[in-house]
């Protein structure tokens, strides 16, 4: 019996869920003489194996099904991309050439490549920046104690479940230089409306726009969350203490609130990558100066250019990239965010 | 933390007099005018951000061409007009586009509800080795934004047939981890005396998930309910992919395809009913319960 030490120690863990079907063992365990632990044990493993095949099925029945769409649907699609990003192929066309790693090492070299993480990096920080300023701005004024801020909170939020498409739609008309109610508004202080569409880099601000205003509600519940969890007694010795509004923002808020911070960080960075298609792709179907990392996919494999093996390689870098950024999260940030 | 959560709920008779009391502090005479500049006057301006595009999109969808185009718009609609939205109707199958897009909505999240939670209750209550790590397999794929596996669904799809028709709209997006992650979470917190007295009568595992499971959690279950048919709702880049045909389209699609048609300048008013046809339905749907979709969106963050 040199083994059971060992045995007894990995079920050490399992022996709880078989606690069920061992309890009813037990008064007649009892009444027999003393039986060895080895017996005990061994029982207990038989029960086990028995409830384990019996499980098994049950589990696949219930979780089977997903399971089986998120094998086929989302791990097959990044492995199969993986290979995929290893061909020159063109979408729908029967021939693909094996070329290595060279779609990657052009996604990185090429200058096409590297205007794309431009834009990338651009539309990232304006969006996540933008977004966490002013949903921290909103959060500070709808925390005051004030009728009516429940609705407003309501009406601030709104924004982030409605269609990117027909928000997009909404903005093209505001920011149309020659009608659009912006241009009208700027005409009136008799500055001429820029050129939104015509130059990339206004139109990559126009978008960072629209994004914010749909994202930015958001960030303000989440902050305000945070805000509200910020103990009373903590800003009533600042009080005492006559810290002004802003001395106990940075002293007593902000350091209270970094965990928010840097979750929302985290995630808004996620989305800004993931979530802009149907704003960048209506308001400017081209992509010029708007293609982001997840716009060049789109484009790459189902725009103009067909290049199906190039598009995958950008696919699997974003997963990768995305795969890195939560790792991170989960390793420094995950531990000081309050979950539950 | 748990056991701390019950006290932290208000009854609603303490809610309503802390209400009561804000309402008097805000308005008292030393606290008026620090209420109207440091409050009112700020979410006025963010209100007016938040609404006035929205209120521009409803207002213009009533207006006629010469109204849009005209060098001195007013907020109003002077001659308000249903013209534009008869025209979004004559260049796509309108009634069409919302039938498919009510379809895909509710059979895709009636499915992914029911698949999360059945997914989640095997996790948590059928005990085989490696769930754990099913589970961690499916936090990897929450991690997974649809874009990425976009070009081999694509091929996956078309494979099967489902080019340019409804299911091979819904069925890659069926596997749901987001739902499953959530109403784990949920059933992992209920409290295990619930489930005692039914095994006790020898109830099965079916049993325990709907006679308990289920009626014990329907608010989870609404706000991963709610959280996917806004998903859905609003879903633009796969059904662009997967629909050539304007007779499969929904709504965001549609609009997009609307969007194509439509060129000049005064065919703003077209678009903008085509907008608010996609957008006022999630809105009301939004105000009656965004309780739970607030809840939903911000899991994670906001307990």
């Amino acid at each position: 019996m040199t083994a059971s030490g060992g045995s007894g120690s990995t079920s050490v863990g399992s022996v709880r869920g078989a606690t069920s079907s061992s309890e009813d063992d037990r008064p007649a365990d009892q009444a027999r003489p003393a039986p060895t632990e080895a017996e005990l044990e061994a029982n207990r493993k038989r029960a086990r194996r028995r409830a384990k095949s019996r499980n098994w099925s049950l589990f696949l029945l219930f979780a089977g099904p997903n399971i089986l769409l998120i094998l086929a649907f989302i791990y097959y699609p990044l492995l199969s991309n993986m290979y995929y990003s290893t061909l020159d192929w063109r979408l729908g066309s029967p021939r693909a050439t094996p070329v290595g790693l060279q779609n990657y090492v052009n996604f990185f070299t090429s200058s096409s490549g590297i205007e794309v993480w431009r834009v990338t990096g651009i539309f990232t920080a304006g969006a996540v920046l933008g977004s966490m300023i002013l949903g921290l701005l909103i959060a500070l004024v709808i925390n005051k104690k004030i009728p009516g801020r429940t609705a407003a909170r309501t009406a601030v939020f709104s924004p982030y479940v409605l269609s990117g498409v027909g928000v997009a739609l909404v903005w093209n008309f505001i920011f149309d230089p020659n009608r659009g109610g912006l241009a009208h508004i700027l005409g009136a202080f008799g500055i001429s409306s820029p050129q939104w569409y015509l130059d990339e880099d206004w139109a990559l601000f126009m978008v960072i726009i629209v994004y914010v205003w749909k994202n930015l509600g958001y960030c303000a519940v989440v902050f305000l969350a945070g805000l509200q969890s910020i103990p009373k007694d903590l800003l009533e010795a600042a009080i005492i203490d006559r810290a002004g509004a802003t001395r106990r923002f940075f002293s007593v808020i902000l350091p209270l609130l970094t965990p928010t911070v840097f979750f929302l960080f985290v995630t808004n960075i996620i989305f800004s990558m993931t979530n802009a298609f149907d704003i960048l792709r209506t308001m400017t179907p081209t992509g010029h100066g708007t293609n982001t990392i997840i716009f060049e996919i789109y484009l790459q494999s189902f725009g103009a250019y067909q290049r199906a093996g190039y598009s995958a390689a950008i696919a699997v870098v974003l997963f990768f990239t995305l795969f890195l950024i939560t790792a991170v999260q989960l390793r420094y940030v995950e531990r000081k965010v309050h979950y539950a | 933390m748990r056991d701390i959560a019950p006290t932290q709920r208000l009854t609603k008779e303490q809610r309503r007099q802390r209400r009561r009391g804000t309402w008097a502090d805000a308005f008292r005479r030393e606290n008026l005018l620090d209420t109207i500049l440091t409050g009112y006057l700020p979410i006025l301006v963010a209100l007016l951000i938040i609404v006035l595009p929205l209120a521009w999109m409803i207002l213009s969808s009533f207006k006629p061409p010469s109204e849009i185009v005209t060098l001195n718009p007013t907020l109003l609609p002077q001659d308000p007009t249903l013209s534009n939205y008869s025209d979004v109707a004559r260049r796509v199958p309108l009634l069409t586009v919302l039938g498919n897009s009510i379809y895909v909505t509710v059979i895709g999240s009636t499915i992914k509800v029911v698949l999360a939670i059945t997914t989640a209750y095997a996790l948590v209550f059928i005990r085989v080795p490696g769930a754990n790590l099913i589970f961690l397999g499916i936090l990897v794929a929450l991690m997974v934004p649809p874009e990425v596996s976009m070009l081999p669904n694509f091929l996956t799809i078309s494979a099967l047939g489902g080019r340019d028709t409804l299911w091979g709209i819904i069925l890659p997006g069926l596997g749901t981890a987001f739902g499953t992650f959530l109403l784990r979470q949920h059933f992992k917190a209920l409290p295990k005396e619930l489930f005692e007295a039914a095994e006790l009568d020898g109830a099965g595992h079916f049993r325990k998930l709907f006679q308990i499971a289920v009626p014990v959690s329907l608010p989870a279950i609404a706000t991963v309910a709610l959280v996917t048919v806004v998903n859905e709702w609003n879903s633009f880049l796969w059904p662009l992919i997967i629909i050539d045909s304007p007779e499969k389209m929904t709504l965001p699609v549609g609009l997009n395809l609307l969007q194509s048609i439509e060129t000049q300048t005064g065919s703003y008013g077209i678009l903008m009913a085509g907008a608010v046809l996609v957008i006022v339905p999630m809105l009301i749907v939004f105000a009656a319960l965004q309780r739970y979709i607030v809840a939903g969106l911000t899991q994670g963050a906001v307990k």
